[in-house]
């Protein structure tokens, strides 16, 4: 598996939402306009990158020294919630464009699985794989380009990067489709949730097919 | 505590504000676990757990947590009792723990527990708050056992783990199965449910017409009384 399939895979056959059951709240209830679908999507994809940037090294440097990776769980959703906070004063200070476009959609990423599902898996895939030890950029070399991902710094990101993308996908797809469902004459009892959910099932059968490739 | 305050957080709870079927809080674990029923009781045990502690913590505190901080404290709370079933686990049933993987430690950010704290236990008293975790948990447990039990039998054959017969249809198993599923289950419970509420206003509708013709025949008979008077 090069490169390129595994970011595929991140995307598509892989995909947090569809495939991993992560962050369905925000991808049933923020997916009633293609806009607000794309504030929410690119608000998580930031969120996961700086997530990934800043509990990796904590993790290695703050947790595994000190022999408190059972605290994990704590220190992750403490450190998500603050870089949220952070993230909505500075955008606020120094972008008000942007915050005025996804600020609405920050607070909710705070509680949103996708971002701590990203921390757990990126990190406890990335500890148990270096055992504890920190690289940068790994080494690509030979037959390690797959393990380039799951035993780096950089690889940590640039995963958290492409799952994040992998949401937006999902989520902006779904909206559009669900512009149409609404438009059409559904039976009463499956209006609403049920009929996304059967709408969610054809888009998993879709992306389910490139994990055959 | 009333009899009747019981009947009606116990109902709210299991039926009427059903977490998963009514207000389809906590949809991550309910499409991602349901492909097996064990794991669906042993996720719905952890989740009753922690809901009940945190419900009676964060009730116990709601007069000390000041407003503006509350949902950090709140995310605290839970991550600690989340904490707390997480190593219970990997110490006394490691085969839960595997099979539950990333979905145990995101019961911190499991909307049912977060939304009972913010609506009912920062409001409400410590035995109702308590009362109110346990049958949320309940509601929430029967739920996505009931759609377990239905996953595993069509995408694999076997009933909590046991073989049952050869056919099985591998699409419940999978990632689509699941959205399928759930998407049927909201609506045949929505449709149960309105039936049934149906009914009963139905019924309320009649007793009440019963009794104001009642009232006014006895109204009529006092009217009367009073012209003979």
């Amino acid at each position: 598996m090069d490169i390129f399939g595994i970011i595929v895979a991140a995307l598509f056959s892989q995909n947090f939402v569809l495939a991993k059951f992560l962050g369905i709240c925000p991808f049933l209830g923020v997916s009633k306009k293609v806009n607000s679908a794309l504030g929410m999507g690119i608000a998580v994809t930031a969120v996961m990158v700086i997530t990934c940037a800043v509990t990796y090294p904590i993790y290695v440097f703050l947790l595994v020294p000190l022999g408190l990776e059972y605290m994990e769980i704590l220190v992750f959703i403490l450190v998500i919630a603050s870089l949220v906070q952070i993230l909505e004063m500075v955008l606020k200070k120094f972008s008000p464009g942007l915050y005025s476009a996804m600020g609405i959609y920050l607070p909710l990423v705070t509680t949103n699985c996708a971002i701590l599902g990203v921390a757990e898996l990126v990190i406890a895939n990335v500890a148990a794989n270096t055992e504890g030890a920190f690289h940068l950029v790994g080494t690509i070399m030979g037959n390690a380009v797959d393990k380039w991902f799951v035993t780096s710094y950089g690889g940590a990101v640039v995963s958290g990067l492409f799952y994040g993308l992998g949401f937006t996908l999902a989520i902006v797809l779904l909206a559009g489709l669900r512009i149409k469902t609404d438009k059409l004459h559904v039976a009463k009892p499956l209006r609403g949730f049920p009929i996304t959910m059967i709408t969610a099932c054809f888009m998993a059968m879709a992306f389910y097919v490139f994990s055959l490739i | 505590m009333k009899l009747k305050r019981f009947k009606e957080i116990a109902l709210d709870g299991t039926v009427r504000q059903n977490p998963t079927f009514r207000l389809v809080l906590g949809t991550c674990p309910t499409l991602a676990l349901t492909t097996a029923a064990i794991n669906c009781l042993g996720m719905g045990a952890a989740v009753i757990f922690v809901l009940v502690c945190s419900n009676v913590i964060i009730s116990l505190l709601r007069n000390i947590i000041p407003d503006r901080v509350r949902i950090p404290c709140f995310i605290v709370i839970i991550a600690t009792f989340v904490t707390i079933v997480r190593l219970f686990m990997d110490a006394f049933v490691p085969s839960l723990y595997d099979a539950l993987g990333v979905f145990l430690p995101l019961i911190v950010v499991n909307c049912i527990i977060l939304g009972r704290a913010e609506s009912f236990a920062s409001h409400n008293s410590v035995g109702e708050s308590a009362l109110d975790g346990l049958f949320m948990g309940i509601g929430f447990t029967l739920a996505i056992t009931l759609m377990g039990i239905v996953r595993e039998v069509l995408g694999k054959g076997e009933l909590f783990g046991l073989h049952l017969w050869n056919f099985k249809i591998n699409f419940f198993a999978n990632s689509a199965g699941a959205f399928l599923t759930f998407g049927v289950f909201i609506a045949l419970f929505n449709l149960c449910y309105n039936a049934v509420e149906r009914k009963i206003k139905h019924k309320r509708a009649q007793q009440a017409q019963a009794l104001a013709e009642q009232a006014d025949a006895s109204a009529e008979q006092t009217t009367n009384e009073v012209k003979e008077a």
